[in-house]
């Protein structure tokens, strides 16, 4: 298992490389110049050349390139993505508390996933075939065939202005996350749960409990221990839900105005603020690659079978 | 095409194919079958009800519904098509390569593709629009940048286990050459992967990139796009909100028939799936390989 966990982390370790350089040469792909940006964002009435050529002295830019990458990777390590060119104040100001706020918004969608396709994946597994199962996933798939927005719109409507029950935007109190939350759970436990169910249905033809019925095992107990071995794929599949969420409630927090990264980031694209782009993409990426090591080795920590893959 | 068959057999399968061909064709005709210009402002009827004239109603300008979800097809479905084709074809040549040469050719390519895959799908657009600008064909060139490698890794799983095999040993020893051998051998035999790689992304596809839209990161007024009508729609959302109806429902609809002929062509291509009988790793794997592809927005 030691050696498992190692061979993992050297994989990602090249990853992150590569998505820090990638992320660093990002900004040298704007047709615009960081300094010309700088200067507008300033108000500065009059560009000259002269006062360009202060300021990509002032930002670091007129030295070779693998030093200002090497320079910028040590400050990155250290939390300092430099400044928003837009305002003009430190971009982990702005990014921190953004990434906490949607770490909080998936941590509590990815609980409520878990909870609804493993209740839903495991109903619809014992009934396969009969009117729960098909109308379950009958309705699953319309669902997740519909826009996420145009959802949260309809459940806006009813529930905050019809009846006059949630917050339509903002973060202010925990039911301020009941929607949102819905509006991710939806889309997401309707794959999930289609998930659980065929893993639980291959393993109910197995003949672990074929022998366990002939025993004379109650039927509950069998259940258990389908459930069980069942359950092996959904830590799999949860691990990789957590980044992948973490990267995509773009759509929701802009329609909700949760103050996370999802927001921060549109409305860096917008105003084209690149240090905080920049951040975001790396901050995100790097987030990813780490989820996607720590569930691998949650998986192989479950199903030693796994160790040998790599 | 032997395989295409079982999906005339699926009645739900042939509707949709019904569907999918029949939007197609509508947003090639669009300005045939388009009773009004899209962008035609009509301000005296605002908010109209559907009439004769206007069989879906009238926008919060006064332009028709109708007129606009048609021309809509185009963004909205077509040109998605036009980025998924070029990410699968990208994809596809990657892939094959990978598989058939495999050793430092294989390691090296492989890794630019688990490089481009770990940055989160909606990452990496944000990216792209950052760097090029707001625009429908910023949008389609990240998503062509960005499911390429997943393309390619599928692909290049089906062509390994086509590349080893007898026949192609002997076409070898024969003296035929790469590119021969591929086109004849292999392409036949990963084709239905192919097929099922790409249908299932479409929907996703479609449901991000109307997502962008929706987020003014897209297409930009007066063009019609779904994800742009509903954000329009979202404005007077409280006041009229039937006009997210019609733009939610095509989206819909298309999004769920491609996904059940996506499925069904999935289960005609492996029974095994129907059944649901042994041989659990393989579709977990397949499965997982699916959700990766399948993010929804």
């Amino acid at each position: 298992m030691g050696a498992y966990i190692v061979r993992r982390a050297l994989i990602a370790i090249p990853l992150l490389a590569m998505i820090s350089f990638a992320a660093f040469v990002f900004q040298h792909l704007s047709p615009l110049d960081p300094a010309e940006v700088v200067l507008h964002s300033q108000g500065v009435p009059k560009i000259t050349d002269e006062l360009i050529a202060e300021t990509r002295a002032e930002l670091g830019m007129d030295r070779p390139f693998l030093i200002r990458y090497l320079d910028w990777l040590v400050s990155c390590l250290q939390l300092d993505f430099g400044k928003s060119y837009v305002a003009n104040q430190p971009v982990w100001s702005l990014l921190g508390p953004a990434l906490l706020n949607t770490l909080k918004l998936t941590l509590v969608s990815v609980a409520a996933i878990l909870a609804l396709s493993v209740a839903l994946g495991v109903a619809c597994a014992l009934k396969a075939g009969r009117w729960l199962d098909k109308s379950i996933r009958g309705l699953s798939f319309v669902l997740t065939s519909a826009p996420s927005y145009w959802l949260a719109a309809l459940m806006v409507w009813y529930f905050s202005v019809k009846l006059d029950l949630l917050p339509t935007s903002g973060m202010d109190s925990a039911r301020s996350y009941v929607l949102p939350v819905a509006v991710i759970a939806i889309g997401y436990a309707g794959i999930y749960f289609r998930v659980i169910r065929s893993s639980m249905l291959g393993n109910l033809n197995e003949d672990y409990v074929l022998y366990g019925r002939a025993c004379g095992l109650p039927e509950s107990t069998l259940v258990r221990r389908v459930l069980k071995n069942s359950l092996q794929v959904a830590i799999s599949i949860f691990g990789m839900a957590i980044p992948t969420i973490l990267g995509s409630t773009v759509v929701v927090e802009n329609l909700f105005a949760w103050p996370g990264l999802g927001t921060l980031s549109v409305r860096s694209v917008l105003s084209r603020d690149f240090p905080v782009i920049q951040a975001y993409v790396l901050v995100l990426a790097a987030a990813f690659v780490l989820f996607n090591a720590v569930s691998d080795i949650a998986s192989a920590a479950v199903n030693p079978k796994l160790r040998n893959d790599l | 095409m032997r395989w295409l068959r079982p999906i005339g057999q699926d009645k739900l399968a042939a509707l949709s194919l019904f569907l999918i061909s029949t939007t197609l064709f509508a947003g090639l005709f669009a300005p045939f079958l388009a009773p009004h210009a899209p962008d035609e402002v009509h301000m005296e009827l605002r908010f109209a009800a559907p009439s004769w004239e206007y069989w879906l109603g009238n926008d919060q300008l006064g332009r028709c519904v109708l007129s606009r979800l048609l021309y809509g097809i185009r963004p909205s479905v077509l040109w998605v098509g036009v980025a998924l084709a070029l990410s699968a074809g990208i994809g596809t040549i990657v892939g094959f390569v990978a598989g058939y040469f495999r050793g430092a050719t294989d390691a090296v390519l492989m890794r630019i593709c688990d490089g481009m895959l770990s940055f989160p799908g909606y990452v990496l657009t944000l990216a792209v629009i950052g760097i090029l600008g707001v625009g429908l064909e910023n949008i389609l060139i990240a998503f062509a940048l960005m499911k390429w490698a997943w393309f390619a890794r599928v692909i290049r799983t089906s062509v390994r286990q086509y590349a080893d095999s007898d026949y192609v040993r002997f076409a070898k020893t024969l003296g035929f050459g790469d590119v021969r051998i591929m086109a004849r051998h292999l392409v036949p035999a990963a084709l239905p992967d192919m097929a099922v790689a790409a249908s299932s992304t479409f929907g996703s596809m479609i449901l991000q990139i109307s997502g962008f839209s929706f987020l003014g990161l897209g297409i930009q007024a007066p063009h019609a796009e779904w994800g742009m009508m509903l954000n329009e729609a979202r404005t007077v959302m409280f006041s009229k909100p039937e006009l997210m109806l019609a733009p939610g429902i095509a989206i819909i609809l298309v999004v769920s028939a491609v996904n059940y002929l996506s499925d069904s062509l999935q289960l005609a291509l492996d029974p095994r799936l129907a059944t649901s009988r042994r041989a659990p790793h393989s579709r977990t794997v397949a499965e997982s390989a699916k959700l990766q592809g399948s993010e929804v927005a």
